[in-house]
């Protein structure tokens, strides 16, 4: 195989989901080359370079989360999307947590995959760019504040009193979707869950994507400024820009899914 | 098992032994008292024959006509029963005797005869009869002989007679002596002794027989039923009740066994279900995954179809109810995936007309084969409601197909209607604080009656004493009971913190009269209702007094084989089904669990080749 980089590699063990990923991609306009098990993907990224990783987690011998743990060792800094017939709150809380950039569940719509992989192939620039510490981009992503605590690349969580706690986005997540358009919000009293779509972001091209909650718990208020004016998310993603404050299910545990932003500095 | 080892002939044994116990210590007394009684008898008797005698040979004594006296005591002696009648001189010389052979010998003073005077060295002279008399054998094969001894005094005539044989300073001249045999009296004592025995045995024969009757009537039957009631629930069959009708200790306890095999039966049949229930959530999990895969084929290849088709409104539109539906068997497929983990509905502003389009889309097919004409009067102000849209399609989708089997082959109608209502807060608002007259907090979050925290009172039913939890919806009365209560008994309510009594004996409730109880609801008024054990009367002045609260309602009718009406009430019941293998019995019950999260009521109506109507109510804008 020669040295060129693909867009997509994709790693299912079914066939006819390797075709229909395959369909959205090329619809997208992306190259991709597929594995039909993890170890035939490793072998493709010794030889090859890829934008962005799909794998499913349900495959025998190697499963998704042993493959991402691999690459996660090998220091392969490609994005990886996830995804499963099996979508529990407790994998994509998991897929979140190992690491992966997103977790998307079967069935799938093209859309929703699109939206996905856009935001995918923008991770692998921001990825590439903290990778050889190119400096201009990278200060343009505000880091979230030590005492945060994040699921994956997706939602922050801050315990703010005793028994409250206030969830936002990250503004990784916010610099992937781009220019955004609009947001859609849950309602005072909802119930929100760890795993779950907590809310939806579109951008100027109409692709919606989902931000997952970083807990679970009943929203006690919501953020409407969002509403009127969308663009305070990516201005202040951390203060000003919060979704929602709400009371926590069940913090202590759901907290070991979480990374520490004290982390990321 | 072994004879000793039956409880009947143990207690007959320990009778019997106190039966002889007591008998013989009667017996005992009885005879010997009888036996001192005869003997005294006979002393008396004897002691007249003796006096008799004496006085008959006072004249002969004086006369000292020896032949005459000899010859008296020859006749006396003659009878049968008198052994010896002998006289005995003051030396102990025996001068008169009916057995010739004894005349002239010289008794010790201490033979038998003299010993109760001679036993002191000066001799007694006056005696009483008992102490004249003596029981003895003469030879020891000899019946008992009664002896007694009559003192002859010396009297003013004697030491005047002529003869002078006797001087004036002598007390006692002689002593005439009579025995008499006892065999008679023994003969009796026997026989007494004898009959004492029989009818103790008889006594001990009769108890028995009683005791052995009791013991099977009272014990052994009862126990045995209840023997073969504990094999019968040892090898499963908890249907198996003895309803025993007996107010006894045993027909508690008889009771008290059905009341623990119905219990026994329903945490069993809870634990089936909730087995039933693991698997069906472990099987969901497998079928999730398995039918997501090839969804993910159809989805991703619709919607990339659509993508393609944009010039094509024809095919567009196609293409879009296989998107639509597809993402719609996903959202059942994650409803699966949630039902095994319990989740609560997705809630949101839904328009009832258009979750009924949908469901009729997926049915229409088969309305279709089934030759069923469906009439759908739904009003066009009906407001939406807050609910999951998947949930309330499921429903209608379930009793669509319910309706359409009802009708079966020969074709029918289904009428859907819908409108808004105003009903009665009865049997819908939930009480969510209550308390006893001091203030004391009813509510009971441990104990939830479909899902909602129940209200825990103290009752009381004779000797046995529980807690009830009442339902804490106003007017629907699924409550819970931790005792057993008979029909149409008045229970008596405490409060389980105080015990205060929170029944009113004077207030009685309309329906049957017995007392009514009150509940305080804080800065609501008070909840009143009836004591009488399955008695519905309750009443809330305050949030009746509200008024009426908004719902829309929606009826499905159906014009198939209806329902007969003992199977109505249990319809809504897990896995009741009439459909045999082809029904899990489920959907009912489902359906009755998601209206029930939506805080709504679905009630059922049904005549025989009539039809069935379903109503719901689903509320609108309460709260």
């Amino acid at each position: 195989m020669t040295n060129r980089t693909y867009d997509i590699l994709i790693v299912d063990d079914e066939e006819v989901i390797v075709n229909a990923i395959n369909v959205i991609a090329r619809f997208g306009e992306y190259t991709t080359l597929s594995a039909s098990n993890p170890t035939e993907a490793l072998r493709l990224l010794e030889e090859t370079t890829f934008n962005l990783i799909i794998t499913d987690i349900m495959m025998p011998n190697l499963d998704g989360f042993q493959f991402l743990e691999i690459i996660n060792k090998k220091k392969i800094n490609t994005p990886v999307i996830m995804t499963t017939g099996y979508s529990t709150l407790e994998n994509a809380v998991q897929a979140l947590h190992n690491g992966a950039m997103a977790f998307v569940p079967k069935p799938f719509t093209l859309e929703e995959l699109i939206s996905v992989f856009r935001r995918g192939m923008e991770y692998s620039k921001i990825f590439a760019q903290q990778k050889l510490g190119t400096s201009s981009e990278l200060l343009s992503i505000i880091p979230c504040p030590p005492r945060y605590s994040r699921l994956g690349f997706d939602s922050w969580m801050n315990e703010e009193f005793e028994g409250t706690a206030t969830i936002g986005v990250t503004d990784i997540f916010l610099n992937s979707v781009g220019n955004l358009e609009s947001v859609s919000l849950l309602n005072v009293d909802d119930n929100i869950y760890q795993g779950n779509t907590a809310l939806r972001v579109t951008d100027s091209n109409e692709h919606i994507h989902q931000v997952l909650a970083p807990i679970s718990g009943k929203i006690l208020s919501v953020n409407y400024k969002l509403i009127e004016n969308v663009n305070l998310l990516a201005k202040d993603p951390y203060f000003e820009g919060w979704i929602y404050k709400v009371i926590p299910f069940s913090l202590e545990s759901e907290v070991k899914k979480l990374t520490s932003c004290s982390s990321d500095i | 098992m072994k004879l000793f080892n039956k409880i009947g002939m143990r207690l007959i044994l320990a009778v019997s032994l106190t039966v002889i116990i007591i008998v013989g210590i009667f017996a005992y007394f009885n005879v010997q008292a009888h036996s001192t009684n005869l003997i005294a008898e006979v002393e008396r008797h004897v002691n007249q024959l003796s006096e008799t005698v004496k006085n008959t040979m006072q004249y002969d004594m004086l006369q000292n006509n020896r032949e005459h006296i000899s010859r008296i005591i020859n006749i006396v002696g003659k009878e049968e029963c008198i052994k010896n009648v002998r006289i005995l001189n003051k030396q102990g010389e025996i001068i008169f005797s009916t057995d010739s052979t004894q005349i002239g010998q010289m008794l010790n003073k201490k033979a038998e005869s003299c010993y109760a005077c001679h036993a002191e060295n000066e001799p007694l002279q006056k005696l009483a009869i008992k102490e004249r008399t003596r029981i003895f054998r003469p030879t020891p094969v000899d019946s008992r002989v009664l002896g007694v001894i009559n003192p002859i005094y010396n009297e003013k005539s004697c030491w005047d007679a002529d003869c002078h044989a006797h001087t004036q300073d002598q007390t006692v001249l002689g002593v005439l002596d009579i025995t008499i045999c006892l065999r008679e009296i023994d003969a009796q004592t026997e026989e007494s002794k004898m009959s004492v025995a029989l009818f103790a045995l008889f006594a001990i024969l009769i108890i028995a027989i009683i005791l052995r009757i009791f013991v099977k009537i009272l014990i052994q039957r009862p126990v045995r039923e209840l023997l073969k009631a504990t094999n019968y629930v040892a090898v499963g069959n908890l249907s198996h009740r003895i309803s025993s009708t007996r107010k006894d200790e045993i027909g508690q306890l008889a009771n008290s066994f059905d009341n623990m095999t119905s219990k026994l039966a329903e945490a069993r049949m809870q634990l089936f279900q909730s087995d039933k229930m693991a698997s069906i959530g472990r099987l969901a999990a497998g079928v999730a995954h398995e039918i997501n895969n090839p969804l993910t084929g159809v989805l991703t290849y619709s919607s990339f179809l659509l993508k393609r088709v944009k010039d094509n409104p024809e095919m567009k539109a196609d293409l879009e109810v296989i998107v639509r539906e597809t993402k719609r068997s996903r959202e059942i497929v994650k409803g699966l995936l949630d039902f095994s983990r319990q989740s609560t509905p997705k809630s949101g502003k839904v328009k009832i007309e258009e979750i009924i389009d949908n469901a009729v889309a997926v049915i229409s097919n088969q309305l279709k084969i089934n030759h069923v004409e469906l009439i759908k009067n739904l009003s066009d102000s009906v407001p939406s409601i807050t609910a999951d849209p998947n949930q309330i399609q499921q429903v209608f989708l379930n009793l669509l197909i319910n309706a359409i089997d009802a009708i079966g082959k020969k074709g029918g109608t289904i009428v859907l209607s819908s409108k808004e209502v105003s009903l009665s807060p009865y049997g819908v608002v939930q009480i969510r604080e209550a308390q006893c007259p001091k203030g004391h907090s009813f509510i009971d979050d441990e104990h939830k009656i479909n899902g909602l925290p129940s209200i825990k009172l103290k009752a009381k039913s004779g000797m046995n004493e529980g807690f009830i939890h009442l339902d804490p919806i106003y007017g629907k009365h699924q409550h819970h009971y931790g005792i057993q209560f008979s029909d149409g008994e008045i229970i008596h309510l405490h409060c389980p913190i105080c015990g205060v009594s929170i029944v009113d004996e004077k207030k009685l409730g309309p329906n049957c009269g017995a007392p009514t109880y009150s509940l305080i609801i804080p800065g609501k008024g008070k909840l009143e209702g009836c004591t009488k054990f399955n008695c519905v009367w309750q009443k809330w002045d305050f949030v009746d007094s509200e008024g009426k609260l908004k719902f829309l309602e929606v009826r499905i009718k159906d014009s198939g084989c209806g329902i007969e009406e003992s199977y109505l009430s249990k319809i809504f019941d897990p896995f009741y089904t009439t459909k045999g293998q082809k029904g899990t019995g489920l959907g009912l019950s489902v359906i009755w669990g998601i209206i029930n999260n939506h805080n709504g009521k679905i009630t059922v109506d049904s005549t025989i080749n009539e039809g069935t109507t379903f109503t719901i109510h689903l509320p609108v804008g309460n709260d």
